[in-house]
């Protein structure tokens, strides 16, 4: 068996078996609560295809763009903190405290004070994304090397180039951890701005076949939501692995795990 | 030439600086309402919240949430890190064990727990063990990958040293295993501790078990807007209570730690 | 005699904090003329890194002023290049040696053409034509410090700043290095002011040699090297007068680690 084949194999073995194990002990299952798999599975193409556009498509559209304003924003307010050491012990007890609130906790007021449309969703997802990629890249730019800051001072590499070619590069690792982070967090915010007050998208469709005791559905929508949160994080790691692919090398070859 | 000052003018001047930015930030609080930038009917002004804050500390109802809340908490943070101790322990012992558990983990975490919050209704209502499903099953990851990392992340020498001696499974758990262990369970718990107090509060807020979150909802949903900024800065609080109070701990034993460790090895 | 194309007048440099002030250089003057190579030696802890961050404008002394080319410096002035002791740090992980070495011509806003050209020739002559696809961590210490070279000399400064550049690799490279820049600095007459600790290196390379007190820092003693243009690993290493002027710069060393410890704080 070549080495790949092997791995392949590895990687669907105690999957396939935990899913055959749940197809087999619920085959019979007479409970309302948890239906066979067998149902579940039937139940998948007839419950999303006709909702894919009015309810699964624009909640992803908001869990990008809300993800991508946490990026930005994250990074835009990172970038200056780490690089000014006392505005940074200054805002250090707020940004604390700030993110020590629970974002489910805010949406609340984020609907008083937003109202329940798509502009309350994207601030619930950024309020909560935007900590991992902001505490991240304020360590990852105090973190740049003196040395390598010095010899760009000598060469003159100086403003947008040296953010350019210095900061961010240099932070990216630590900014990529951030991201990786914000990115489960910005799903878990997307569905819960959802299930709490909204008329659309797929946590208000689970709530919905929930309150409704359409049970099979209810979990097609839960798995669903697992493939989905899956297939981003399979999505982040290729990204990962391509901006950072001289990080990845370098540790590598120094024999760092 | 040489000469000593007293010492921290650094500390001193941090902690000014924080406490500067607080002051900042409550007289922004209260002075943007004020002025009618946003209605103060949705934003109070920060001393009606403190006011409301100060009506709530006398309610024993509060406390009450206030301690279901952290009841809720606490067991499911029990129950996450236990959990994920024996398993990661398990797991991350065997090299094949981790190949074979990998994909699985992987597919497993990214789920989010919300997901999981029309089950917890289903089966358990709005009561305490709804809040432990969401609480165990978000803090539960965290902790297993931090432990397998560190069960995984034994010295080689070290163990070879211990193989040679012919440690037992007990003594090489002790002295092998622990101490490298130690520093990633820690972070693993004050991951956890976060993440469970988050879910926590989530729960009772979106599925109505009692607790802080519950109280929050009832405020908004009966227009108590300034009460239920009150319960929010609360649990905020509680959060940066939480993460304080878990940062230090892990600092003071792994202090212990590292030092038991260092007269080991002399 | 040509005019200094570097001057350093009456340096001071006091470092204030943590609560201790350190006076690491009371009072240092000299010159640099253009296309000399003058090498600063001193023992360890004597400033000598402090005092090529003045002359490098990375840091503002605390009396006294650097003059290149006519103009005081006050910050990196253009036309210098620096090449530190720690390479590893002081180059671009995440671009390859080629990149690295044309990242400051790029900066400079020179066309493409003419960037290429410069930072091909200056890979080929520090023997690094092949490897210029090559990351820096693939890359051995010595290859590095090349790298670092071939970017500062591809720079074309009117001033080279070397700080102990080859005091991190081994003594075999070390030698080929020393070599390397002798025959750089021949081939394109570059005025090189090169700090080192090793008081051999020193006096096998230097013009001059710019001997240095410990802290607080003044100059001793500003020697001529008379060894003649040709400078050869073994021959001028074993040739009586170079015993004689490494034995004098030495013997200055020693006699102020002596008064220092004689009359000098505890």
């Amino acid at each position: 068996m070549t080495a790949s084949l092997r791995r392949v194999a590895l990687a669907v073995a105690l999957p396939g078996l935990l899913f055959a194990l749940w197809w087999i002990a619920s085959d019979d299952s007479v409970s309302f609560y948890l239906p066979p798999l067998r149902r579940i599975v039937a139940a998948f193409g007839p419950t999303w295809s006709p909702r894919w556009a009015s309810h699964v498509a624009p909640s992803i559209a908001r869990l990008v763009i809300g993800y991508a304003g946490a990026v930005v924003l994250g990074v835009g307010l990172g970038v200056p903190l780490g690089g000014r050491p006392r505005l940074r012990a200054a805002l250090e007890p707020v940004l604390e405290l700030a993110r020590a609130l629970p974002p489910p906790a805010l949406v609340p007021v984020f609907m008083l004070l937003f109202g329940i449309g798509t502009a309350m969703k994207l601030l619930v997802i950024v309020s909560g994304a935007v900590w991992p990629v902001l505490l991240n890249t304020i360590e990852g730019v105090r973190a740049v090397d003196d040395v390598l800051a010095d010899t760009c001072r000598c060469y003159g590499i100086t403003g947008a180039t040296r953010l350019r070619v210095l900061v961010l590069r240099a932070a990216s690792p630590q900014i990529v951890t951030g991201m990786r982070q914000a990115l489960s967090i910005a799903i878990i915010l997307m569905v819960i701005s959802e299930m709490f007050a909204s008329s659309s998208g797929l946590g208000y469709a689970i709530i919905d076949f929930q309150r409704g005791f359409s049970i099979p559905e209810m979990w097609s929508g839960v798995i669903l939501l697992g493939v989905l949160g899956f297939a981003m994080s399979i999505g982040f790691r290729v990204f990962e692995a391509r901006v950072l692919r001289w990080y990845h090398a370098q540790r590598r070859v120094r024999g760092e795990p | 030439m040489t000469t000593a000052s007293p010492e921290p003018r650094r500390g001193r001047q941090r902690a000014v600086l924080g406490a500067l930015g607080l002051a900042g930030a409550a007289a922004l609080a209260e002075i943007v309402p004020r002025i009618g930038v946003v209605s103060p009917r949705y934003l109070p002004p920060f001393s009606a919240m403190l006011g409301a804050l100060g009506r709530e500390a006398s309610s024993p109802a509060f406390w009450r949430a206030l301690l279901d809340t952290l009841q809720g908490w606490a067991l499911g943070l029990a129950i996450a890190v236990t959990a994920g101790v024996v398993l990661g322990a398990v797991i991350g012992s065997r090299r094949g064990l981790r190949a074979a558990t990998a994909s699985t983990i992987e597919f497993l975490r990214p789920i989010p727990s919300v997901a999981l919050i029309p089950v917890a209704v289903l089966l358990y209502g709005a009561q305490l063990r709804s809040t432990l499903l969401l609480v165990v099953y978000a803090s539960f990851w965290p902790m297993l990958l931090q432990v397998i990392h560190g069960v995984g992340d034994v010295d080689p020498v070290a163990r070879d040293t211990a193989l040679s001696y012919r440690f037992t499974v007990w003594a090489k758990l002790r002295y092998l295993v622990l101490p490298s262990a130690l520093p990633y369970i820690l972070t693993g718990v004050r991951l956890s501790a976060a993440i469970a107090l988050i879910l926590a509060i989530t729960a009772e807020l979106v599925i109505g078990t009692p607790g802080l979150g519950k109280e929050i909802g009832v405020a908004m949903s009966s227009s108590a807007v300034p009460a239920m900024y009150a319960l929010i800065l609360v649990v905020g609080l509680l959060g940066v209570a939480v993460n304080v109070g878990f940062r230090a701990l892990e600092r003071r034993v792994l202090a212990w730690h590292l030092s038991v460790r260092t007269e080991a090895a002399t | 005699m040509t005019a200094p194309v570097l001057e350093v007048r009456r340096i001071h440099k006091v470092y204030d904090g943590h609560g201790r002030t350190v006076e690491a250089i009371r009072d240092l003057s000299f010159g640099c003329a253009a296309g000399e190579l003058v090498c600063i030696v001193g023992p360890s802890g004597a400033g000598k890194t402090t005092l090529l961050k003045c002359v490098a404008g990375l840091i503002a002394p605390t009396s006294g002023e650097v003059v290149l080319g006519g103009a005081r410096v006050d910050g990196p002035p253009p036309g210098m290049a620096v090449v530190f002791q720690d390479y590893g740090r002081s180059l671009f992980p995440w671009l390859t040696a080629w990149r690295n070495v044309a990242l400051p011509l790029e900066q400079r806003g020179l066309p493409r053409a003419e960037v290429r050209r410069l930072v091909d020739a200056a890979l080929g002559e520090v023997g690094l034509a092949e490897a210029h696809a090559a990351y820096p961590w693939q890359l051995s210490g010595g290859m590095q410090q090349r790298v670092a070279i071939a970017r500062a000399i591809a720079y074309q400064p009117t001033i080279l700043l070397m700080d102990e550049p080859f005091a991190a690799v081994d003594a075999q490279t070390r030698a080929e290095l020393e070599d390397l820049t002798l025959g750089l600095w021949r081939r394109h007459g570059v005025t090189i002011l090169f700090v080192t600790h090793d008081i051999d290196e020193a006096v096998y390379m230097a013009q001059r040699v710019v001997i240095l007190s410990s802290s607080p820092t003044v100059v001793l003693e500003d020697l001529a090297i008379d060894l003649g243009a040709e400078r050869d690993q073994l021959a001028t290493r074993s040739s009586p007068r170079f015993a004689e002027l490494r034995g004098r710069v030495y013997e200055q060393i020693q006699r102020a680690k002596q008064a220092r410890g004689a009359g000098g704080p505890p």
